[in-house]
């Protein structure tokens, strides 16, 4: 697994607002079958990263590979047309509408032209939350809003698989979860591998995060310092890299520090 | 299924049944009441509030109750409610119109000036088409600053609301001296002022009936089909009953005056075809996604914009729909057309039928319900004789309570969680 071709591949991507750089030349992949987790501290450029994936905005600069081809996403659909589905940190979901809805959201079927076809998004939105033995949801007719933390979540993550889609991330999904539904959040994770998907999941838990990845990229101030085999590193090797891992010299900014090298792994 | 391509069921998962609790009638209820505890009122409070104040106004007054005064009561709110149709899809995003009464009053006078016998003396259909062409066009203008230049739709409707009041006085004034234009035209005029033959109104209140039986066995059989949880049948034919008892009554004491209103017919098939837009098309659920949470709909791919500036059209199509309602009704336009209190009442009829100020929540239907219940205050109020100052005193608690309702129970469903 560890040697397949990467699904998604960002090369050397850039992004500002304004005068924060929030990514500086980040390269950053995700191979079908793992887990890649993407730590950092507050404001790293983590759900920067992952919305300019997502198409939310642009890249200033840099590449975007899908299966090896260069890519251009402009926006949302251009993202789910490569296969790319992400659950945001703060989910999307609209709380008026019900579970149904909202796992068809921007894609509802239809019967004829214009009519929706309910039944059916129905059916296919509870077969998708059972197949991700979710049972913690009665009614996929309840309005979102009803929802806990983790009911939510996993509305979210079904939304997100419900589609053909390879490559899924995930900005924070246990932040807000409790013992058992945070389980039962990195259980569904690590399934969506299992099938062969390529997974990449932001947390600042590092303990779930070594439960649950495979290969762990580190980005701090806008830039990734560090990637780690979860296998041949440490926790304590990985907070090294949060909080002091190295900088490049990014033009028109002091470079905070000049601490020893130490985690530079294989790119 | 194709849906759950990458991920294989997983054997040993639990299956759900959902066709358990709720495809019996007590069920039914049973989930319906646990909503309206939890915040979700729809159309409860209003329609207590009816029967209240129809209540009220028998016991207050000799002639509320009568089938003259029902018939006018229908003839008042039916330009009203036409016109809150397109406030409440606004409303549903978000958003709001202040333009809409003088939007109305432009399309009245387009179509009157259109309309003069030999100058240009157009004929009926190509005045109201060209007057409604306009304000749709009014309505994607507005729509147009809002999205493209990001100014609140308070601001922009707020601007159209002079700007368009000022057209409506520069072209009463330029083609009357006296500033109030007739309309000749017999078929205009019988848009407000025609009613059905008595054999019509039943033939009408029977398809009504029946069409609402039709669709909703049929939906319910293809759920059903589909194994989902589905309306019983019970519940069907005791709904269907309700409304052919409701119908049936209606028209028999509308034919003892002059029959069923030509307005009532037009406004019964708007709000048809707009409930039907809301609740069963694709745009209709990306206006209440738009309302619910913009970004998580930009997010899903939805053309916000193009949402926003769709229900703008719709509330400019609707607000020339009722202008000429009431242009028809007074037989004339005149340099105060659209002004008074019309937009304070067409806002309120959709705030107080239900639809929520904070988007995303609301029925189309709200608007009639609105509409009714400020027309019968109204009318009730006439009735009794009450000083004008009154009359605005009880009108605006009214709309205030119907703002409290709103915003207790979603307090009521934010502490459900969510929100
Ligand atoms: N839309 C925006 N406009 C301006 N600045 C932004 C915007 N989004 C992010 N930033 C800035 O970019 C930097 C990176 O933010 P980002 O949200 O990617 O961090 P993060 O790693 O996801 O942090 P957290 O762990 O707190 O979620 C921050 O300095 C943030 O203030
Ligand atoms: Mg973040």
């Amino acid at each position: 697994m560890a040697d397949a071709s990467p699904l998604l591949e960002c090369r050397n991507v850039s992004k500002a607002f304004g005068a924060v750089q929030a990514l500086w030349n980040v390269d950053f992949e995700v191979r079908p079958g793992e887990v890649m987790a993407l730590v950092g501290d507050n404001g790293a450029g983590k759900s920067t990263l992952i919305k300019g994936i997502a198409g939310i905005y642009p890249f200033d600069a840099g590449q975007v590979f899908v299966d090896g081809e260069e890519v251009h996403i402009h926006g949302p659909r251009d993202a789910a047309r490569l296969g790319i589905e992400v659950v945001y940190q703060d989910l999307a979901l609209a709380d008026n509408l019900d579970i149904v809805a909202n796992m068809f959201l921007g894609r509802e079927r239809t019967r004829g032209a214009v009519m929706l076809d309910e039944p059916n998004m129905e059916r296919a939105a509870r077969e998708t939350l059972d197949s991700l033995s979710v049972t913690t949801v009665k009614s996929v007719r309840q309005t979102v809003a009803g929802l806990s933390g983790g009911q939510r979540q996993s509305v979210a993550v079904a939304k997100a698989v419900m589609w053909n889609s390879r490559i899924v991330i995930l900005d924070e999904p246990t932040a807000a979860l409790g013992v058992v539904q945070t389980r039962q959040v990195l259980n569904l994770v690590r399934r969506l591998a299992e099938h062969d998907l390529g997974v990449a999941i932001i947390s600042h838990n590092l303990h779930d995060v070594f439960e649950v990845a495979d290969r762990i990229t580190v980005l701090r101030l806008g830039q990734r310092v560090a990637l780690f085999e979860r296998e041949k590193t440490t926790q304590q090797e990985v907070v090294h890299a949060i909080t002091a891992g190295t900088l490049d010299a990014v033009p028109g900014m002091e470079t905070p520090d000049a601490e020893a090298a130490p985690t530079e792994v294989e790119a | 299924m194709s849906a759950t391509a990458g991920v294989g069921p997983v054997p040993g998962g639990p299956p759900v049944d959902e066709t358990g609790a709720s495809s019996t009638v007590s069920g039914y209820m049973r989930v319906w009441w646990q909503g309206v505890r939890a915040g979700e009122l729809g159309s409860l409070p209003i329609i207590v509030g009816l029967v209240v104040i129809v209540i009220t106004f028998t016991l207050l007054t000799d002639n509320f109750f009568s089938e003259r005064n029902f018939t006018n009561l229908i003839l008042q709110m039916a330009a009203v409610a036409t016109m809150a149709i397109g406030i409440v899809f606004v409303l549903l995003v978000g958003e709001i119109d202040l333009s809409v009464a003088f939007v109305s009053a432009v399309g009245a006078v387009v179509m009157t000036l259109l309309l003069r016998p030999g100058d240009p003396g157009w004929p009926w259909w190509a005045a109201i088409g060209f007057a409604l062409l306009c304000t749709t066009t009014i309505g994607f203008l507005h729509a147009i600053v809002i999205t493209k230049a990001g100014v609140p739709s308070f601001v922009v409707t707020l601007a159209g609301f002079l700007i368009w009041s000022g057209v409506v006085l520069i072209l009463t004034t330029q083609y009357s001296t006296a500033g109030t234009i007739r309309i000749q035209d017999s078929t205009v005029i019988g848009i407000a002022n025609d009613f059905l033959s008595p054999v019509w109104g039943w033939i009408l209140g029977v398809a009504v009936v029946a069409a609402f039986a039709a669709v909703q066995l049929r939906t319910s059989m293809t759920r059903r089909a589909r194994n989902l949880a589905a309306k019983p049948i019970v519940l069907i034919a005791l709904q269907t009953l309700g409304l052919a008892a409701v119908t049936f009554a209606a028209i028999w004491y509308l034919n003892e005056d002059r029959g069923v209103p030509k307005v009532a017919v037009i406004l019964g098939i708007a709000l048809a075809f707009w409930s039907f837009v809301a609740a069963r098309t694709r745009f209709g659920r990306h206006v209440y996604a738009v309302g619910g949470n913009a970004e998580a709909a930009r997010r899903a791919g939805i053309n916000v914009d193009r949402v926003r500036i769709a229900v703008f059209m719709i509330s400019g199509f609707m607000a020339g729909v009722g202008g000429i309602m009431l242009a028809s009704r007074l037989r004339s336009v005149a340099t105060n057309t659209g002004s008074g209190n019309l937009l304070l009442l067409v806002i309120a009829a959709a705030v107080i039928g239900g639809t929520s100020l904070f988007g995303g929540t609301g029925r189309v239907i709200a608007a009639l319900l609105g509409a009714l219940v400020i027309a019968s205050i109204q009318n009730g109020m006439d009735l009794m004789g009450l000083a004008s100052g009154t009359k605005f005193v009880i009108t605006g608690l009214v709309l205030l309570g119907a703002v409290l309702v709103d915003a207790f129970s979603k307090r009521r469903r934010a502490a459900r969680g969510g929100v």
